[in-house]
């Protein structure tokens, strides 16, 4: 079986920061990891393979620092890696982008199966992996919180808050996973090691063959009108002493007069 | 040599999201209850962090000395107990029978030590051989297929829970140091017996015990190395274990700098924060200039043991300058922490209590100096 799972390279979410000039993200200095959810992705498309053999793939779109998320990727166990990264790649939106990731699909071929993290912590639209399947034209099965293959077919529960709707699809689909679906092992020094000699792949927008009015800022129907920074919440913290009894008094009069009670 | 490569920066890393995730948690509660941290030891079980060194023919990871002492500093920035166990484990149990153990040895202990499947400990240190570790009151007589053995150790590292130990004895007492012996002791010998773990200052999770040796009865082929070449093994096994504490000493320090850094950026006193005071800057300055000395000063020594060069010099020094700075660093942080920095709520009192003993164990700074001033020539 032929995995592909789709990563992201994200800010730190601890230290986001935005140009208010341009309303971009600011990359310069931040911290940056690999999407959280994308790193369950990863760890179900090994679980996939460890029962059913075959590879896994890594495809990530972005600025070449990017490799640093491949390289964990290829240190969780993954065979192979690919690097989509091109200036006029730059700007694109959840269409322009899936219209790219799904190209680079139609390139490496093969596959049965399509995983991607269910939102990127920047951007946390959720529209990614579902477009691809679109692009693709294949089913798709999104906010799954468990995954399994079985004679041709992915079965999955997506989990809906108050429901869990059992579903499947025929392969090749696309699956997007919650982050609850299972705990990403870590980068083991075996397979760090091992992850400078798999196969490591860069392509350009003329690799892929796309149509350049689909990709980047001209393909990219949507824009962001306005960009800014939350209110940050007031987390002062207050110790309360004395016996539970006065604190639990001290505590009810703060709540009292925040007007919580 | 002053950058690590793109392959040690990602194996740094990962050791530290491990530390951070798994090891980090539990450092408070195990100094507290001085429980010794099994559930750790079996997660770097299945991270290949039991035998980093040793290479994957042998069950280990077949990783670097230069990737052994990140990971032992990574540990040891959240946890000191942890580093130890791994240390004491993988410098002073694994990596004598890897240079010294037939293929036997190798095969039935080395594997499953490595894989992590079984714990080691070192047993050199007797109640009158300290520092003076050739007066070996221990003793192991032939008789016939076995050496029986009769004695005992103290301070012995991970002795609670370990399966394997490295045990010194004396084969022939005429012959002073050439006249010990090296076995490999396994924990359910009859006869082999131990204290309860000691009340310790620090590393108070690391199962320290007594061990007892009453007419243990040896099988042959467990003898490590040749009759009479135990002092040797145990000094060639020290250097290396000097490396290695040499790194956990500047995960301390680092791990306290790293507090450190956090609170003088919150604290506020005079109606600024703590770290806009000069005093503070210039101490946190001399912290991370002397920990970035002992730093490399480790990488140094680890280098040399990889490149099959003598390094018993530089893992002196390494140990010596790293154990030091280990001491100052955390007591300097408790010191920015002012009152909060003595009380258990914070973690610098614990890297304090902790940093004391790479001062003491595996050859105290005494030892490393005499060492390091014999290799200058100086008589």
């Amino acid at each position: 079986m032929k995995i592909l799972v789709f990563v992201k390279q994200v800010p730190d979410t601890d230290d986001v920061k935005l140009d208010p000039k341009t309303g971009n993200l600011r990359r310069d200095g931040v911290k940056s990891m690999m999407n959280p959810m994308d790193a369950n992705a990863i760890e179900a498309a090994l679980q996939l393979r460890e029962k059913h053999g075959g590879s896994v793939c890594v495809v990530t779109m972005g600025l070449p620092m990017a490799t640093e998320v491949q390289k964990k990727a290829l240190g969780m166990g993954c065979d192979e890696a690919y690097l989509l990264s091109d200036r006029p790649f730059g700007g694109a939106d959840t269409l322009a982008t899936s219209y790219t990731l799904a190209k680079a699909a139609e390139k490496i071929g093969g596959y049965d199966l399509l995983l991607f993290g269910r939102l990127a912590t920047d951007g946390d639209t959720a529209q990614t992996g579902p477009a691809v399947a679109a692009q693709l034209g294949i089913p798709q099965i999104s906010l799954a919180s468990s995954i399994a293959v079985e004679d041709g077919w992915v079965y999955c529960d997506r989990d809906l808050g108050d429901t869990v709707q059992r579903v499947r699809a025929k392969l090749p689909a696309v699956v997007t996973v919650n982050g609850g679906i299972n705990k990403p092992r870590y980068a083991t020094p075996i397979n760090i090691m091992r992850a400078q000699k798999k196969p490591r792949t860069t392509w350009t927008a003329a690799d892929l063959g796309c149509d350049m009015t689909k990709i980047g800022t001209p393909g990219s129907p949507s824009s962001t009108k306005k960009v800014f920074e939350p209110e940050k919440r007031n987390t002062d913290t207050q110790y309360l002493t004395g016996s539970p009894e006065d604190m639990a008094r001290a505590l009810a009069d703060l709540l009292e007069n925040e007007h919580l009670l | 040599m002053f950058r690590l490569d793109e392959e040690h920066l990602e194996l740094q890393a990962s050791f530290k999201e491990f530390a951070e995730n798994e090891i980090k948690p539990l450092a408070k509660e195990i100094d507290e209850t001085e429980r010794f941290p099994l559930e750790s030891v079996k997660k770097m079980a299945e991270m290949g962090m039991m035998g980093l060194p040793i290479p994957e023919d042998y069950g280990g990871s077949g990783i670097d000395q230069l990737g052994y002492v990140l990971e032992i500093e990574e540990l040891a920035k959240v946890c000191a107990t942890t580093a130890i166990i791994v240390s004491a484990h993988t410098s002073l149990c694994c990596w004598p029978i890897l240079k010294f153990g037939t293929e036997e040895q190798k095969q039935k202990y080395l594997v499953p030590l490595a894989r992590g499947e079984k714990l080691g400990a070192f047993a050199l240190t007797e109640p009158s051989a300290g520092t003076d570790a050739s007066m070996q009151k221990s003793t192991a007589v032939l008789d016939g297929d076995s050496y029986v053995l009769n004695g005992s150790k103290i301070f012995i590292t991970n002795a609670g829970a370990a399966d394997v130990f490295i045990v010194f004895a004396m084969t022939d007492k005429e012959q002073g140091t050439r006249g010990i012996s090296a076995f490999i002791v396994e924990r359910d010998m009859p006869g082999f017996s131990m204290s309860k773990p000691e009340n310790k200052m620090g590393l108070r999770a690391s199962s320290t015990c007594e061990l007892i040796f009453d007419n243990v009865r040896i099988p042959k082929e467990n003898l490590l190395g040749q009759e009479g070449k135990g002092f040797k093994i145990a000094m060639a096994t020290l250097d290396g274990g000097r490396i290695g504490v040499a790194a956990q000493a500047t995960g301390i320090a680092q791990g306290a700098i790293d507090e450190a850094v956090k609170y003088t950026a919150e604290r506020i006193q005079f109606g600024r924060r703590i770290s806009q005071f000069q005093n503070t800057q210039f101490t946190l300055a001399d912290m991370q200039t002397k920990t970035d000395a002992a730093r490399l000063l480790v990488w140094r020594a680890a280098a040399a043991e990889q490149d099959g060069l003598p390094y018993t010099a530089p893992a002196a020094m390494a140990k010596l300058f790293a154990a030091e700075t280990a001491s100052y660093v955390t007591n300097r942080a408790v010191q920015l922490f002012g009152g909060y920095g003595y009380s258990k709520d914070y973690p610098v009192e614990r890297m304090m209590r902790d940093a004391k003993v790479t001062e003491i164990y595996e050859g105290t700074s005494e030892v490393q100096k005499m060492v390091i001033s014999g290799f200058m020539g100086v008589k």
